[in-house]
């Protein structure tokens, strides 16, 4: 492999953007097809398109080339949770059993304190004043609003549906997710868009304590992790919403 | 995330947070900074019940020192040797492991399956 070629890949997943490698066994020719690429034109394009979907790497027969490795490199899943709440103390070993980045966004100090999160990734502070400056979202991320406040929970739902998080779900009844239906459409937020809100949020198996609906959330975007339509979420990130 | 239990938790605890061949390419493009020769392998295709899934990496220097892994730790030694002569003739090649009766007690994987191993320099 070319030196460049791989600093290029280090670059690329550091910074957390999908890529394929792809490299023709017979010549040895090497390239490196980024997430953003315009691939319509290439014969593999749809074999690109699965595979940033499903993340494995494997062998192809191309008519041209030969065979071809995909490795496919697609950057581990995080969760960003909104709210320093009960159902997130809950979550956050949850969420390391299974894999995911959590980090934690609540202003209230009293919520967001150390004592009360020692094992997860806090920030003390308006979304607002997160993201994207610390915390960046990607349809890597997926987004729990937990607070029920709407001037907590507004600002990192619209922004999590404008970058294509993969799992946009908020915590409320029916009648409270309605009203914030009607508050995000004043926002500038598009019907499909509000669609993708899993509220009430968790997968329903009538949880009911506060681990017990943290269970429902992880399982929730483990599934549209596994099973979602993330092929839908446009690439690259949309700035519609500002 | 990685699918291989097995492996994780025969070895290392601290690769179940992190992305497995994170580590091995950033420490690849290390090595190459450091002046060092450094070869690549890559499992490219895997059959039955192998231990490290397709994508994963093992890097190898000039001296033969090696990080990351291609199976449960059956054929990285094998890998290793060939890695000096692709280093030292720049040309990739494509290695194959499987339990085969006379070499299973050699470089077999113990665990039944069959794997393709791409070896390239990095340079």
């Amino acid at each position: 492999m070319d030196l460049a070629l791989l600093k290029q890949l280090n670059r690329e997943r550091a910074a957390r953007r999908g890529c394929i490698l792809v490299s023709e066994i017979a010549t040895g020719a090497q390239r490196l097809v980024l997430e953003t690429d315009d691939t319509s034109a290439d014969p593999l394009a749809e074999e690109f398109a699965a595979r940033f979907r499903s993340g494995k790497s494997g062998m192809v027969s191309d008519e041209a080339d030969g065979q071809v490795f995909l490795n496919v490199s697609v950057p581990p899943p995080r969760l960003v949770v909104i709210g320093a709440v009960h159902i997130s103390q809950a979550l956050t070993p949850i969420a390391a059993i299974a894999g995911f980045d959590m980090e934690i966004i609540d202003p209230r100090t009293a919520f967001a304190s150390p004592e009360r999160f020692p094992d997860v990734p806090l920030h003390a502070e308006w979304p607002e004043d997160v993201i994207p400056r610390k915390v960046s979202l990607d349809r890597y991320t997926a987004l729990a609003a937990l607070t029920h406040d709407p001037k907590i929970d507004d600002y990192p739902l619209i922004k999590a549906l404008s970058s294509g998080c993969f799992y946009v779900g908020a915590l409320g009844s029916r009648k409270t997710h309605a009203s914030r239906v009607e508050r995000l459409t004043k926002a500038g937020a598009s019907e499909a868009d509000l669609a993708r809100i899993k509220a009430p949020i968790g997968v329903n198996i009538g949880a009911a304590s506060p681990a017990e609906i943290a269970v429902a959330v992880m399982a929730q975007i483990i599934e549209e992790l596994r099973k979602g339509a993330r092929a839908s979420v446009p690439a690259p990130v949309r700035e519609a919403m500002a | 995330m990685t699918s291989s239990t097995h492996y994780q938790s025969a070895n290392h605890q601290a690769l179940e947070t992190v992305p497995d061949t994170l580590d091995v390419l950033a420490v690849a493009e290390g090595w190459r900074a450091a002046g060092r020769d450094v070869a690549l392998a890559t499992v490219m295709e895997t059959w039955g019940s192998a231990p490290r899934p397709v994508g994963s990496h093992l890097v190898i220097d000039g001296e033969g020192n090696f990080e990351g892994s291609v199976s449960g730790g059956c054929v990285e030694g094998a890998v290793v040797g060939e890695a000096l002569d692709v280093l030292e003739n720049g040309k990739p090649r494509m290695l194959e492991f499987g339990v085969a009766d006379e070499t299973a007690w050699k470089v077999g994987l113990s665990c039944g399956g069959r794997i393709r191993v791409y070896v390239e320099k990095v340079d």
